[in-house]
């Protein structure tokens, strides 16, 4: 029957057929889950949890694909391993109980046993067929095979009857974990049953700087792709949970809203006026650049909308945060009180990466904000190494993304490279907006300084602006631009008070030159008057010697007249009189 | 002690092989040191799967000592005959 269902799916899909786990994460990365009537190995050291995926398998294949599955464990009884799985909220007994799962414990004890003469391992096979067979299962779980290897001492025939068994299980057509103890140099112990298995899934425990963190890899997967890295997982309070990267698809909703940085005066130097709604936000900075007080208003601004906002604090206890930030002005205790805001403070040493993955998502899924912050996510460096924080938070910011959460991080970054203005955790391309705090230092002083280095999809003021944490919160001062870049603080006042004189002085040069003109233009009418008078008197003695001229040539000429009639009436002897 | 019935149980799969030979085996010691003092049970597994999971049957054949406890196994096709007998304990109770 599994066969002919097999062979159907094979024909209507170009792809290998494949059971899903059910686990988190595993499916993804196995693209589809484990390969359908084939058996699959799962190898690991001790404490890897194998037994705990191989259960998980079956109950989330009894719960949510209806296949009915059995657990065949060679190492621990049925009722430890129902007590083991119990805190996970697998009832085993309610499955057994249902004749959805078939709990076989396969005890061997080399002490109770003698051999003479050959022999095989039928009886494991009928018992495994019998108990497969009553209640129709689909799903089978080896736990752990090996333990056979300590109960027989024919090596080549235990050998061959794993072979058998294998290929036994493929022609049962029953999808099955076998779990093994990891070797040395080897992937088992046995160094048998990667060959013969068609999937091969490795669990490894390791601790890094006295932190564990647990990988899972897929080795091989026959007729299949999948993903090839190592993969954190964990084992949390519902079952495995494995952080595929591959489940970044990049495809969420955004939102077209703006939403307030909490700073007014941060909120002009965007072109709308705020954030997209639903964008994940940067905040870099020096140390005591008050990057946690930008957090803290972008909280409360959500807060003040009636938005759910959890904080999640790696640096101050939630008591420290309030009253640290209630000196600013920014009072977010009554938000705590009436349960809208959530601090949530933990060191960063407590846990591994992915456990604060798993407890920030968590979170998250239970208390369902519309705002996260986290300050710092620098801090978590210090449990891991760059490439495992880079990598945890490209799914924390991508997880943000694709559940619409407005998310604001901060990060400290070192102040000899802060010139570099690049986040070591390079989380820096993931983020949409970068706001970058920075000292600028001048004369005996520090003071703040605020730009945006990036803004996804809105313009954005180019400006390094000062900023001042007041009483009343934050304050952007106004650009003040000097002849050696911009100018803050004490600086400012100086500044301000040597333009002040210069712009006196320029004052005064402006009225002494106007003084000046008039002055000139004085001489020059003074002048103008001189010359004129001269060309007047000038022009009176011409018209005076002309006047004269004109009497004089009228009087010879009456002369003359006078004399001619004189020369006709009398005569000539009389001519003086 | 002597009065003591023997319970031995073989459980086959099949009348293969290994099976026959064990049983003729197990007969013959049977009734060279415990005549009359036994009473041997064949399971073939094949019939009756259920009955593995109880004692523990992984390898076949497998001949299981009942009573008296403890419960001894002894598996394969009992074709040397010593170790039968010392893993049964059946010389042991001889001599005493």
């Amino acid at each position: 029957m599994p066969n002919q269902q097999y062979s159907r799916a094979a024909a209507s899909l170009p792809q290998l057929p494949k059971a899903p786990t059910g686990i988190e994460g595993l499916d993804e990365i196995t693209e589809g889950g484990l390969p359908l009537g084939r058996p699959t190995l799962v190898c690991g050291s001790a404490g890897c949890g194998k037994t705990l995926l191989g259960i998980e398998f079956l109950v989330r294949g009894i719960l949510d694909y209806d296949e009915p599955g059995v657990l065949m464990a060679f190492e621990e009884t049925a009722p430890e391993l129902a007590a083991n799985v119990a805190s996970l909220g697998f009832d085993l007994a309610q499955l057994q109980a249902d004749k959805k799962l078939r709990l076989d414990h396969v005890h061997v004890d080399r002490s109770e046993i003698d051999e003479t003469g050959e022999y095989d391992l039928e009886g494991l096979f009928i018992r495994l067929g019998y108990a497969i067979d009553t209640i129709g299962a689909k799903r089978v779980v080896l736990d752990t095979i090996e333990s056979l290897f300590s109960g027989f001492s024919n090596e080549a025939l235990l050998r061959s009857e794993i072979r058998r068994l294998f290929r036994w299980l493929k022609d049962k057509g029953v999808t099955t974990i076998i779990t093994a103890e990891r070797g040395e140099g080897t992937l088992t112990r046995q160094g048998l049953e990667e060959y013969v298995s068609d999937c091969v899934v490795l669990l490894d425990n390791r601790i890094i700087d006295q932190i564990t963190t647990r990988r899972l890899r897929i080795v091989k997967y026959r007729g299949s792709t999948h993903g090839t890295n190592e993969y954190p997982y964990i084992i949390t309070e519902d079952g495995i949970s494995v952080l595929p990267v591959t489940s970044l698809r990049l495809e969420h909703a955004v939102s077209d809203n703006i939403v307030s940085t909490g700073v007014a005066d941060l909120d002009t130097m965007f072109r709308r006026g705020g954030l997209y709604q639903g964008s994940s936000t940067l905040v870099t900075g020096t140390a005591g650049t008050a990057k946690t007080t930008l957090a803290a208003a972008f909280a409360l601004a959500a807060c003040q909308r009636g938005e759910p906002t959890m904080f999640f604090a790696f640096e101050e206890s939630p008591a420290q945060l309030l009253r640290n930030m209630a000196s600013v002005g920014l009072a977010l205790q009554p938000f705590v009180d009436s349960g809208l805001l959530r601090i949530e403070a933990s060191r960063p040493t407590l846990n591994g990466l992915e456990r604060h993955l798993v407890t920030i998502h968590k979170l998250i899924g239970q208390f369902k904000p519309q705002t996260v912050l986290i300050d710092p996510i620098s801090n978590l460096v210090s449990v891991g190494s760059l490439s495992e924080v880079r990598s945890m938070l490209t799914r924390l910011v991508d997880f943000l993304k694709v559940q619409g959460i407005n998310a604001l991080f901060t990060a400290l970054i070192s102040g000899s490279q802060g010139q570099r203005e690049m986040t070591e955790e390079g989380i820096s391309s993931l983020v949409d907006t970068w706001i970058h705090v920075r000292d600028l230092e001048g004369v005996g002083e520090r003071n703040r300084g605020i730009s945006i280095l990036k803004a996804r999809g809105m313009a954005h003021s180019n400006q390094v602006r000062e900023f001042i944490v007041t009483e009343h919160g934050i304050r952007l001062l106004d650009v003040l631009v000097g002849p050696a870049g911009i100018i803050t603080g004490a600086s400012r006042l100086t500044q301000h008070i040597q333009e002040q004189a210069r712009a006196l002085a320029t004052e005064q040069e402006a009225e002494r030159r106007d003084r000046e003109l008039e002055r000139k233009r004085r001489v020059l009418e003074a002048t103008i008057a001189n010359l004129r008078t001269e060309f007047e008197s000038v022009e009176e003695e011409l018209r005076l010697v002309n006047s004269e001229e004109q009497q004089r040539h009228e009087s010879l000429s009456d002369e003359r007249r006078q004399l001619g009639r004189s020369f006709s009436t009398r005569p000539p002897g009389d001519a003086n009189a | 002690m002597d009065e003591e019935m023997w319970e031995l149980r073989l459980y086959v799969a099949g009348q293969t092989v290994k099976s026959m030979q064990a049983l003729a085996n197990l007969k013959t010691y049977c009734e060279q040191h415990l005549k009359g003092r036994y009473r041997l049970e064949i399971v073939d597994l094949l019939q009756h799967p259920q009955l593995a999971e109880g004692d523990q049957i992984l390898a076949i054949p497998t001949l299981v000592r009942k009573v008296p406890a403890p419960i001894r196994k002894i598996i394969g096709d009992l074709s040397n005959q010593e170790r039968v007998l010392v893993g049964l304990d059946i010389r042991a109770l001889d001599h005493s």
